[in-house]
């Protein structure tokens, strides 16, 4: 915008924008994250747009579109502000009586509230929920309050106070100092202090650096980057700001998955507007500081993630990993000093700048400090994105805000770390969730995707799964990696189709050990760990599909039969009409048969089966 | 198929004249044709002084390219872990039912392409699958073909 627009032009800014908004007034706000579009939030907040016009009380109340709130599962979600009445499941054809109901009534629709799967109980306010009641959101505090699109939203929740703060009040070498007491670990996963690599950049002579924003969030299984810049985009931007005076870089990069459309969209939005209020740019706020940010695309490669390979793409070259060192600090972007961070570590620097590192010391365990985002998704009651400070046991994770496992299954184990972490068995659920003890039990935090797994899952199944991620994901550079790992593949494949033989076992954890020695990048290093871990704590399904040829969960195609139970069977006909190979037979009414000879297992049969007469055996 | 070339001269404006931009013309051009033209390449080359065994290398290292034509309509099924655990296997044999595609196919009638991804960031609400950047999510093997056939009326729609 303007060149004199200062830190109290901001404040001035601030002021007014506070001024003229009234918190009693009714706010309804809607989900617009990814979760709640792909169930047509969109088609919601337009009827309800509607339903304000028609029925005349624009003047009544207003309607915000948010980010995402975190609770996927339960979407389209909506928030009645001031009193947060909490709306689940909302389709456009509820509009109309939410306003007529609950705005022009002040009534409830009793429908649409949310039940608690333990209790049974339906819950009036989103506060109440224990999906949220039992979280600390400091980083997902905003996201489902502001307006993504918009800059007054952020700034009307103290945003941009950090930097301003930082500009005026502070040196670099004192907001470096305050993160370094922080002992802010880096959330991407391995959790190296983020102040040491801020120290390293900042120190090496150079005429030009360059800090990365790393949201090229490819762990299958984990979005909570998405959700952070879907929801709050411009957090990241100050976040990248105070790094960027802490260690002089001038030009800063995004790096974000081209499969996150709508937050490419949100983050690109909030550059402009930061542009034109004179947050990003020449003189920021008026100072001496200069700071620009770029959005670049990823192009659909895991490898990315490796800060090496991400750096060689910004570039506009393959995303190869390369030896360290030079590591980044010293020689990475164009040959110039370059810092990486994770998006969600960005989105703690100016949380630790405005209420200081004893603040942030005082969430998590000593050395685990803060929160971290999971997403907690897989087979579990309530599935999204879930922050909770460090330290918290798995089995208050998953039991008390995932409500447990549905359909009143057993919980065998949860995958943390994506394809690089490992299986955590029930017996282990009362393990701390931080770096350290999920480093010890075989797994890493990662970039804290939680996957839930009932008694319906394979853990050799889950092995394979991620070999096959790993082996198509590997980016053929070191032998080790592109070729171990498909051997691994092909054996543990070989295992669950029935052909496994003794000894099996023991030469994948040789070969593991082969190729996390032989690999450059923790791609490689890492991909054996599902193998590992599963191996460790599940070896008898590992024995009862070599030994037996028998897949325990059920799952493996080439050992299990689908079998009609008659009992259960009322011959409804539908099995028959989506059976692929028509192996079902029978009349209408009357119990259907399968046809094991022409049965290809494929599941749809029991996929579509509303009796839950279609068994496995 | 004749391309309009004026298109990925804009594109390449947009971007920029360096190395730098290689990847995001490259992004912006599937995106405007749905794969990569062998002319837009050529141009890319040209423009960015980039020679075109570093364009290729490029198109075949990232998965997100494509050097063959592919569909009208592009079908996403996601095959990230959340997605696997909720089936989402039994989508991709349903799709290849519907429209005899297997992933990485493209039906004869150049209508629509299957593809896998492995994470789409949509767990919670898996499985998920999309067509054109439309999120379908909490998907069975029911609702494949009555998803499928939406797109195909809306040509015959469209063509009347």
């Amino acid at each position: 915008m303007t060149e004199t627009f200062t830190a109290v032009d901001l404040e001035t800014r601030r002021k007014k924008i506070l001024s003229e908004r009234d918190e009693s007034k009714p706010c309804i706000m809607v989900c617009g994250g990814t979760g709640c579009l792909a169930l047509e939030s969109d088609l919601v907040a337009e009827a309800l747009r509607k339903a304000i016009q028609d029925q005349g009380v624009d003047a009544k109340v207003e309607l915000k579109t948010t980010g995402c709130p975190g609770f996927c599962e339960q979407g389209p979600l909506l928030v009645v502000h001031p009193e947060k009445i909490f709306y689940t499941h909302v389709k456009a054809k509820d509009a109309k009586e939410i306003i007529s109901e609950t705005i022009v009534n002040g009534k409830i629709v009793e429908r649409l509230l949310y039940t608690d799967p333990i209790t049974g109980k339906k819950i009036l306010h989103e506060n109440e929920v224990p999906f949220y009641k039992e979280q600390t959101r400091i980083l997902l505090k905003n996201s489902g309050i502001i307006d993504p699109e918009k800059i007054e939203d952020y700034l009307a929740v103290d945003g941009y106070k950090a930097i301003s703060k930082a500009l005026l009040e502070m040196t670099p070498e004192q907001v470096l100092e305050e993160v370094k007491k922080a002992n802010l670990r880096g959330r991407g996963g391995a959790g190296f202090p983020a102040a040491i690599k801020w120290e390293l950049c900042r120190k090496v002579e150079s005429d030009q650096r360059y800090i990365v924003c790393n949201a090229d969030e490819g762990d299958p299984g984990a979005f909570q980057d998405r959700g952070i810049i879907e929801g709050n985009p411009h957090s990241i931007l100050e976040g990248m700001l105070l790094g960027a005076y802490a260690m002089g870089a001038s030009k800063g990069y995004i790096y974000i998955r081209h499969e996150y459309p709508l937050a490419v969209k949100m983050i690109k939005k909030a550059i402009v507007q930061a542009r034109d209020l004179g947050l990003l740019g020449d003189n920021i706020l008026s100072t001496d500081f200069s700071f620009d940010i770029e959005v670049q695309l990823g192009a659909g490669a895991f490898v990315c993630g490796e800060e090496t390979a991400l750096l060689a793409s910004i570039e506009g070259r393959v995303g190869e990993p390369r030896t360290r060192p030079p590591y980044p600090a010293e020689s990475g972007l164009w040959g110039k000093p370059t810092n990486i961070n994770n998006t969600k570590t960005w989105a703690w620097v100016p949380h630790i700048i405005t209420n200081g590192a004893d603040w942030f010391a005082g969430i998590g365990n000593d050395k685990n400090r803060g929160t971290t985002i999971f997403s907690v998704v897989g087979k579990v009651n309530n599935t999204g994105l879930v922050e909770v400070p460090m330290g918290i046991s798995l089995r208050h994770l998953i039991e008390h805000i995932g409500g447990g496992v549905p359909k009143g299954k057993k919980i065998k184990a949860v995958q943390t770390g994506g394809p690089s972490g490992g299986c955590i068995p029930e017996r282990l659920f009362d393990l701390s969730v931080d770096y350290d003890s999920l480093k010890e039990a075989g797994s890493i935090m990662g970039s804290g995707g939680l996957i839930v797994m009932d008694e319906d899952t394979c853990m050799v199944d889950v092995a394979r799964y991620f070999l096959d991620f790993c082996k198509f994901e590997s980016c053929g550079k070191c032998s080790a990696c592109r070729e171990g790992v498909r051997r691994m593949y092909e054996i543990v494949d070989y295992i669950t189709r029935g052909y496994g033989e003794e000894g099996d076992i023991e030469f994948l954890e040789e070969l593991a050990q082969s190729i996390k020695i032989g690999s450059l990048c923790g791609l490689g290093q890492t991909a054996p760990n599902p193998v590992l871990t599963t191996i460790r704590y599940f070896r008898e399904e590992y024995e009862a599909h070599i030994r037996d040829k028998q897949c325990p969960a059920g799952v493996c195609k080439s050992l299990i039969l689908f079998e009609i139970v008659v009992d259960n069977c009322p011959g409804c006909t539908l099995c028959a009409k989506y059976c692929p190979v028509e192996a079902i037979s029978g009349e209408k009414g009357k119990p259907h048969v399968i046809d094991e000879s022409i049965c290809i297992r494929c599941g749809v049969c029991r996929d579509v089966c509303n009796f839950n007469a279609v068994v496995v055996r | 198929m004749t391309l309009d070339i004026t298109n990925v001269e804009t594109i390449i404006d947009r971007h920029g004249k360096d190395e730098k931009a290689l990847i995001q013309a490259m992004l912006a051009v599937q995106e405007e044709f749905h794969y990569l033209p062998e002319e837009a390449l050529k141009l890319l080359s040209e423009k960015l002084s980039v020679p075109m065994i570093r364009i290729y290398q490029v198109a075949a290292f990232y998965k997100v390219f494509s050097l063959d034509p592919r569909g009208k309509h592009i079908i996403t099924v996601c095959k990230g872990t959340a997605c696997h655990v909720r089936g989402s296997n039994m989508l991709v044999d349903q799709v290849d039912r519907v429209l005899k595609i297997r992933p990485g196919e493209t039906t004869q009638d150049l209508e629509f392409t299957l593809e896998e991804v492995n994470c789409l960031g949509c767990c919670a609400i898996g499985p998920v699958m999309t067509v054109d950047n439309k999120y379908y999510g909490n998907m069975s093997v029911s609702k494949v073909e009555r998803m499928i056939n939406k797109y195909i009326e809306k040509e015959v729609v469209a063509n009347d």
